[in-house]
């Protein structure tokens, strides 16, 4: 009967109940949009990394790591490649020749990365094809062709048809020009990268800076699952153990070529329970307030409880429950209606178009597509209920000090 | 020897700036089946002496002898326990839970007992059929008239089986016919059944049914009378 009690003091004063239910409802809205918003946005930084950027795993020179100079090479590929092919969890690899040099138009220059790729293994394991807002890929016939960020073109004055010059440093130490057209832009949300990395087919490029066509300075693979990185990096070590022992290259997960990424989602997920734990301590206090209006209304009803026998547990039991029922009711609707938003913008994004050149500029996409793990959510909820309980202890312990003889007397 | 006796009671508040004696020295006896009223002026220690006997509150010396057990020493939870299952309580303002009908407000004491949901529904019943309202056992206490809710009191009061039933002041809230109603219906078992009333009151038609008038004044009994009816 306790629970039957607490629960219809629960619907007493139905106006101050739904104040607080809705309190807890938007409390825990709040921390888990919150959450979503910033897991969404990291989530999808590491997503963009992985497809547009690095992939999974690369494989360099070690040398090549201190300093991208184009001597500082892989010597075997095609020996390593079917290798790395045949390991299970890898979706597909491709190499890269990549070297610093200059980017020119008739107006400006800047320093660029040159990406020499091959466009046919390059669309298996990148999707910056899938990145295009102006002009196409590479398709074969195409003469000197080059692709470039939006930011760089933007700052070349280029666009889809503009030439290029590309100024770089053979593999003797000679600068060479190399004339490009450029044939699409793209745009990967990420403006330091978009800035920076020009494509060009590794075939010309190769010749242009008399590299070695059995050689190359990366190797990029992309798995199946993101997951499994860690656990593929260990068994390509394994496999690739003589080339890594003695120093001919060295295998990197994104996590080691990136920490920026991990350490990222890791305090955007710290920054979440904060903020999640400052709701609820405002959530407390409200908690606080209102539970002690209960009991000092109720002084004359609990002096007669205890009176009659009710002994101070069941008491208190009372006061935790009612609160309990409160924060439950509330943390229901708090997380249906979480789902229910949550998941409509992880289908249809957030653009904050308003905002997003800053976004861009840190890497982040400007349309944010909210996401929440199911552990979140749970653990949301039990800290709602956590904090109900722990709010209505003080509030129950004042009802315990009432003295009943006292109490029953008390005015209405 | 009675179902109450009462030796030496003294209390004397002291958190007060001044120590206040409430009460001054009280040697009752209580016999089982009596139906007594305790008078006195306002601040005359009758309530502090009832509380006493209730068990809500402890005597500074003295002992308070129920049915054998000296209860003026029992710590706070044994108090608690000693209400619940010896002593019923009618209150001057009803005091019922109001989210609860008037057959849960009487089964709930027999809750706290650990009786069974089929043995309180019964015993329940019984009683609101007994102090007449047995056709508002659904009813909230809100949906009731004062005279009806203090007889869902009085049930309450009963359903624990309690060697005593103490009721303050139970008919300062209530009009005259709903007030001789009552009297009548707990005169009634008191003859019937053999249960023992305490009342303190004020009220003169309370003190016209009682058998026993015990008058206190200046935390001391200065009257003690025996009515033949």
């Amino acid at each position: 009967m306790i629970w039957s009690i607490s629960w219809r003091n629960v619907w007493r004063n139905k106006i101050r109940s739904l104040a607080i239910i809705l309190a807890v409802t938007i409390g825990l809205f709040g921390g888990i949009f919150s959450y979503a918003f910033m897991m969404g946005m990291s989530v999808q930084r590491t997503n963009a990394a992985i497809e547009y950027e690095i992939s999974n795993i690369q494989i360099h020179n070690p040398k090549f790591l201190l300093n991208e100079e184009i001597n500082f090479t892989i010597n075997n590929p095609n020996k390593l490649i079917p290798i790395i092919e045949k390991t299970p969890g890898v979706k597909a690899v491709c190499s890269r020749i990549k070297c610093p040099g200059m980017a020119s138009t008739a107006i400006t220059g800047t320093g660029v990365v040159i990406n020499g790729i091959n466009p046919e293994s390059e669309k298996q394991v990148s999707k910056l094809y899938t990145k295009l807002t102006s002009g196409k890929y590479f398709e074969k016939g195409d003469k000197i062709p080059v692709v470039i960020g939006h930011k760089l073109a933007k700052k070349l004055k280029a666009k889809v048809g503009s030439k290029i010059v590309v100024t770089v440093a053979n593999t003797k130490g000679i600068i060479t020009y190399g004339a490009y057209i450029v044939i699409g832009i793209y745009k990967t949300g990420n403006d330091s990268f978009d800035e920076v990395n020009i494509f060009v087919e590794s075939e010309g490029f190769s010749k242009l800076i008399s590299f070695d066509k059995n050689k190359t300075s990366e190797i990029a693979i992309l798995l199946n699952n993101n997951d499994d990185t860690k656990k593929v990096a260990d068994l390509l070590n394994i496999k690739l153990k003589n080339e890594t022992t003695e120093k001919n290259i060295t295998i990197e997960t994104w996590e080691q070529i990136q920490p920026t990424l991990n350490a990222m989602t890791s305090m955007m997920d710290i920054m979440s329970y904060i903020f999640l734990i400052i709701i609820l301590i405002a959530l407390a206090f409200g908690i606080v307030n209102t539970m002690l209006m209960v009991v000092m209304e109720r002084v004359r009803e609990l002096g007669m409880l205890m009176a009659i026998g009710m002994n101070h547990k069941k008491v208190f039991s009372m006061i935790m429950l009612e609160t309990i029922f409160l924060s439950i009711i509330g943390g229901i609707f708090g997380i249906v209606i979480s789902i229910f938003i949550v998941n409509y913008f992880n289908v249809h994004g957030i653009d904050l178009a308003v905002v997003g050149e800053g976004f861009n500029s840190l890497g982040y996409s400007s349309i944010v597509y909210l996401q929440a793990n199911n552990v979140f959510y749970i653990e949301a909820a039990i800290l709602v209920v956590i904090t109900a309980i722990i709010s209505s202890i003080y509030p129950a312990l004042k009802a315990l000090k009432l003295n009943p003889a006292e109490a029953v007397r008390e005015e209405a | 020897m009675g179902i109450i006796d009462i030796k030496n009671l003294h209390k004397v508040y002291t958190d007060t700036k001044i120590p206040v004696k409430a009460v001054n020295g009280i040697d009752l006896s209580f016999q089982e089946g009596e139906f007594t009223a305790i008078v006195g002026p306002s601040g005359s220690g009758k309530t502090t002496f009832l509380n006493m006997v209730g068990g809500l509150d402890t005597p500074t010396e003295g002992e308070i002898i129920i049915d054998g057990t000296n209860i003026s020493h029992l710590k706070s939870r044994q108090l608690i326990d000693y209400r619940l299952n010896h002593i019923g309580f009618v209150f001057q303002a009803y005091n019922l839970i109001p989210v609860l009908t008037a057959i849960e407000n009487v089964a709930f004491i027999m809750q706290l007992q650990g009786k069974s949901k089929k043995v309180r529904n019964k015993r329940a019943k019984e009683l609101l059929d007994a102090v007449g309202i047995g056709d508002k056992i659904n009813n909230r206490p809100g949906d009731l008239s004062g005279g009806q809710q203090q007889r869902v009191s009085v049930a309450r009061a009963l359903a624990s089986k309690p060697k005593f039933i103490l009721a303050d002041e139970p008919t300062a809230n209530l009009d005259s016919k709903s007030t001789s109603d009552l009297l009548d219906m707990m005169l009634k078992m008191n003859k019937e059944s053999k249960i023992t009333f305490i009342f303190s009151t004020h009220d003169q038609r309370v003190m016209d049914k009682a058998r026993r008038i015990i008058t206190i004044d200046d935390g001391l009994v200065v009257k003690d009378e025996k009515v033949d009816k």
